[in-house]
């Protein structure tokens, strides 16, 4: 197999690296079949005390570049395109990995088209098939169904991995790996670009959702903004936070900071109460990771319920009211 | 007069239940369930409602919503145009079903260049069957155009240069970009307006303009990313059904369950 596998790790607000490189090193070891690993970093990123030195890499190219670090957090990417595009036509890796980050979701597809490849979005599983191609599963359809996807031909690939699905590998540092010092042309087209202005944080009352040990949400089947109050409630009692279904949200129930689901929130709590959810396969993208889910909801057939642990097939406005009472009353004499 | 091309998809309804979702494993293919009609990519509808949007803001625009596949049901791909859109561009053709994404966007891009091109691209940010959000990112390289995606809202502040709204996981993001440009539309722009009975109408007596690969020139796409395999995991229900007396008891013996369990 030609030329080492180039992971590009994505970069945090404070300039350390995102802890999904530790999943891109186990994934690249799946389908190195004798290929060693480099990592593309930033050289801001790639001081000599930081992190990278505890992961298990062959090599680090160091990449400075005046504008390449801001660009992690630009939205944009334009930068990282560029250099990462620059980077492996120079070297000829043939395998890129990226996380599904806001960034790699973005970079993958790009640089896979600037060097005429094919990009593997979204992968939950590798393997290597007969001819020692990637193979790549992904869930497609909301998540109703798995797909395998191989490419054909010995062209570049950039490989696209979910955070989570893979174990982050162990550190080692009981070898250190070469460094190489990349300088690249500053990237700086004649015609103009895309440019962020003003990054805006929106504060979200309560607790944020993916660090939420317990998670209430409603759906459509609530019909209206006003049972949200109620779940709120529910929250304050339960410590919990407020999530919603993308219906709610679109419908104007809930603001979109709640949204769990394939588009929205990924959530990884130990309980999730819903009601009046159906669980679609796109909602459940978003909950797949909660260990204990809880429905409530009037059909039976509905697909929350083949996900759950305890459901209760019933109205929600005579159920929530009940449930609340009892769980204030069970709270308090904790 | 502003040019924007809204790219749409024809997708299976989201709204059938998991239990209706089948696939053909043999013929790698999801067999769609009798009955139900497809729908336009929710994203998709999110991005021709920005269009309009741009119109209402005062903006003079022509909107063209272009689509790649085959087997297209024309009420169906009607839809944008009974809330506004002004024309429907299809690449209608049985080999489509065997592009890879590259191919998808080469023939998006060969399409609206047909058309004369566009100042502004607007596609959904990804789309509800295979969920590889890629084609608009492909096509914007192919196109060699500013690319900025998961935008909830565009203001035009001049003849050439937009300011957007870029959802982030902690907020948003305000982007400056020049046009031509392409972007991807998010839900949180907003849900489609409802058609009347006046756009249903004039709608039903427009026509698409038919394109096929051959007629674009695109005769020798090669797939190189192929789905080989396609399968429904299994999924084991153990959900215990708490039934109490009526519905409040329901309520309040789950509770005491949950409870139980270490859960609340």
């Amino acid at each position: 197999m030609p030329a080492e596998i180039l992971i590009i790790p994505d970069i945090r607000a404070d300039g350390s690296i995102d802890p999904t490189a530790l999943e891109l090193l186990s994934a690249s070891r799946i389908i190195a079949d004798g290929r060693t690993v480099a990592a593309f970093l930033p050289a801001e990123a790639a001081t000599d005390d930081s992190e990278w030195r505890d992961l298990d890499l062959d090599a680090v190219y160091r990449v400075e570049h005046p504008r390449l670090l801001e660009d992690y957090r630009s939205g944009i990417y334009d930068v990282i395109t560029h250099a990462a595009t620059e980077l492996v036509r120079r070297n000829g890796h043939q395998t890129v990995l990226l996380p599904k980050t806001d960034m790699g979701s973005i970079v993958g597809p790009r640089l896979a088209a600037r060097l005429g490849g094919a990009h593997l979005a979204d992968c939950v599983d590798l393997t290597l098939n007969n001819a020692g191609r990637i193979a790549a599963t992904r869930p497609v359809h909301g998540g109703n169904a798995l797909a395998i996807y191989e490419v054909e031909d010995d062209i570049p690939q950039t490989v696209e991995i979910r955070p989570g699905a893979f174990e982050p590998a162990l550190s080692r540092n009981d070898r250190q790996p070469t460094i190489q010092d990349v300088t690249l042309s500053d990237h700086s087209p004649n015609t103009p670009r895309p440019e962020l202005l003003e990054a805006v944080a929106e504060e979200v009352a309560g607790i944020p959702l993916e660090a939420a040990e317990t998670v209430v949400a409603g759906g459509r089947g609530l019909g209206g903004p006003e049972p949200f109050e109620d779940l709120r409630t529910l929250c304050h009692t339960l410590n919990a936070a407020l999530g919603a279904s993308r219906a709610a949200c679109d419908a104007g129930w809930l603001d979109h900071s709640h949204q769990v689901g394939l588009t929205g929130k990924k959530i990884n709590p130990k309980t999730y109460i819903t009601f009046g959810i159906s669980g679609a396969s796109q909602h459940m993208a978003g909950c797949s990771s909660a260990r204990n889910i809880i429905a409530v909801n009037k059909d039976r057939s509905a697909n929350i319920f083949a996900h759950s642990r305890f459901g209760v097939v019933g109205d929600w406005s005579k159920v929530l009211p009940a449930f609340m009472a009892a769980c204030a009353e069970l709270r308090d004499d904790d | 007069m502003l040019k924007i091309a809204v790219c749409a998809k024809q997708v299976p309804d989201t709204e059938i239940p998991a239990s209706q979702f089948v696939v053909d494993e043999d013929s790698v293919a999801v067999i769609p369930p009798p009955g139900v009609q497809p729908i336009v990519n929710g994203f998709d509808m999110n991005a021709v409602e920005t269009a309009l949007r741009v119109r209402d803001e005062g903006t003079e625009c022509e909107i063209t919503v272009f689509s790649v596949g085959t087997g297209f049901v024309m009420d169906v791909m009607k839809k944008p145009l009974a809330i506004g859109a002004d024309n429907l561009v299809l690449v209608d053709d049985p080999a489509t079903e065997d592009l890879d994404a590259t191919g998808t966007a080469l023939a998006l891009q060969a399409a609206i260049n047909a058309e004369g091109g566009a100042d502004l691209i607007l596609c959904g940010r990804q789309a509800s069957d295979w969920d590889q959000a890629h084609v608009p990112l492909i096509l914007g390289e192919l196109m060699e155009l500013p690319t900025v995606t998961l935008i909830r809202s565009i203001d035009m502040v001049g003849p050439d240069e937009l300011r957007l709204e870029r959802v982030a996981s902690d907020g948003y993001q305000v982007i400056a970009t020049p046009m031509p440009a392409l972007l991807t539309i998010t839900n949180e722009a907003g849900e489609p307006r409802y058609a009347n009975m006046r756009g249903i109408m004039a709608a039903s007596r427009k026509q698409p303009k038919v394109y096929d690969l051959t007629g674009l020139r695109l005769t020798n796409l090669t797939q190189r990313l192929k789905m080989t395999r396609l399968f429904v995991p299994e999924t084991e229900s153990e959900v215990e059904i708490i039934q109490g007396e009526d519905d409040a008891d329901s309520g309040r013996l789950l509770a005491l369950q949950m409870h139980d369990e270490g859960l609340i």
